[in-house]
């Protein structure tokens, strides 16, 4: 498929800046805000602001799964693994720091913290393993919680628990807009969660909040008309849902994994770091499913964690209020090989797209 | 690629071929499929990517959506 898609063009991402240069603003700003990890890894990966009218910011919103999980969720892992458990978790967790120490720490002074690719490969760990006892630390937004729910819903061995820390994106974009400074002024909806959530859930955007809102993929032609189809909105002066990722995103989303989520989960308040509690945004086992509840099975809970370092700006990065190089730590104390904010540690976090990319605001 | 009840064998390219659970989709052999973290979640749609890239050029040429 790749030899005859051209989702990379540069001849037709010169033709789109050029559009996106024609129906820009030429005296007041349009600040545009998505909220993925993947689409600011292609945006600057691809050097797309350099291709953007100095009148067009596009910022990053909290949309590093990884980077917004609290301290206490990372401690809760550490405590069960310090406990004999074994702690499975996605390769970019284990760094993420607890309010005292991370997975990789806990695992360095002796507990058994494996790396796995998704939650079925835990699960079949455990299997293979019936002697000790597992957890699974599921993080992830929409696109990653209905693996779990499958796995939840497909009766897994007795010696498995879940700890989920998932999370729910509509319920974060709708945070900034109440944050009062922040003055965005289109959204770009995430593609991947989009593929499991659909349309629907954005739609109080542009009717509640006049803001347009187009789903993007996470091709440089994707991002690029994306913002093109917001500024016309915005020329326009009007407010729209669009979907310019239709190879993948459907109306109704994928209904089968709207289903299982519907089955296993249901949806709380939740802490995010750097943000704070929201009010139905994360996901928690149901009753039914509470005897694979980690917090139940190994007897933890923590109800507050240290989340942001003295010095760090990590809180203010992941809502996109600053950019990383504004945090005084960026690749001076803080760096990919030593991370000491959340949003250095992730491949997604936008501190650490910056680092890995050399991209520096102008 | 290949189809085994809830599993599949997923050629990620370039010879990467990977044990996929296809739970949340209705894929039949030789359908693009979206992975993430071992599961697929939305199948691809080819002839609408086409379209898709069709349609942008389009757009671009006359200014009109």
């Amino acid at each position: 498929m790749a030899e005859k898609l051209r989702f990379r063009d540069p001849e037709l991402a010169k033709s789109i800046a050029q559009k996106i240069r024609e129906v820009a603003p030429k005296d007041e700003t349009v600040k545009i805000c998505h909220v993925c990890g993947t689409h600011e890894w292609t945006i600057t990966h691809y050097g797309l602001r350099s291709l953007l009218p100095h009148t067009v910011e596009v910022i990053a919103g909290p949309g590093c799964p990884v980077c917004i999980v609290p301290a206490a969720e990372i401690d809760e892992a550490v405590q069960i693994a310090q406990k004999g458990v074994v702690v499975t978790c996605f390769g970019d967790v284990l760094r993420v720091p607890g309010s005292h120490m991370s997975l990789l720490d806990a695992k360095a002074a002796g507990a058994d913290v494996r790396v796995v690719y998704g939650v079925a490969d835990a699960v079949e760990m455990a299997k293979r393993e019936r002697d000790k006892e597992f957890a699974f630390f599921a993080v992830g937004f929409e696109t990653t919680a209905p693996s779990t729910a499958v796995e939840a819903l497909g009766k897994p061995p007795e010696n498995f628990g879940f700890l989920v820390s998932h999370r729910l994106i509509p319920p974060a974009m709708e945070l900034l807009l109440g944050v009062g400074d922040l003055q965005i002024d289109g959204f770009i909806a995430p593609g991947h969660v989009s593929a499991i959530i659909g349309l629907k859930p954005y739609e109080l955007f542009p009717r509640v909040y006049r803001m347009p809102t187009v789903v993007a993929g996470f091709e440089p032609i994707d991002v690029l008309m994306g913002i093109y189809m917001i500024l016309k909105q915005h020329a326009e002066g009007t407010a729209r849902l669009e979907n310019e990722y239709t190879r993948i995103v459907k109306w109704e989303g994928n209904p089968k994994a709207l289903e299982m989520m519907e089955r296993a989960f249901a949806v709380t308040s939740g802490n995010w770091r750097g943000i704070g509690r929201l009010p139905d945004s994360a996901l928690k086992l149901r009753e039914a499913l509470s005897a694979y509840d980690a917090h139940a099975k190994f007897g933890v809970k923590v109800e507050q964690g240290k989340d942001i370092l003295l010095g760090c700006e990590c809180h203010l990065v992941i809502i996109g209020k600053i950019k990383p190089d504004e945090c005084p730590m960026f690749m001076k104390a803080c760096t990919p090989a030593k991370p000491i904010g959340a949003c250095m540690v992730s491949s997604e976090g936008t501190c650490r797209v910056w680092a890995t990319t050399a991209t520096r605001s102008t | 690629m290949r189809l085994d009840g809830s599993k599949a064998q997923v050629d990620f390219g370039e010879g990467v071929l990977r044990e996929v659970n296809v739970t949340l989709v209705e894929a039949k052999v030789g359908d693009y499929v979206l992975v993430h973290a071992g599961y697929a979640i939305q199948t691809v749609d080819e002839k609408d990517a086409l379209e898709t890239l069709a349609l942008w050029k389009e757009i671009l040429a006359t200014g009109e959506e």
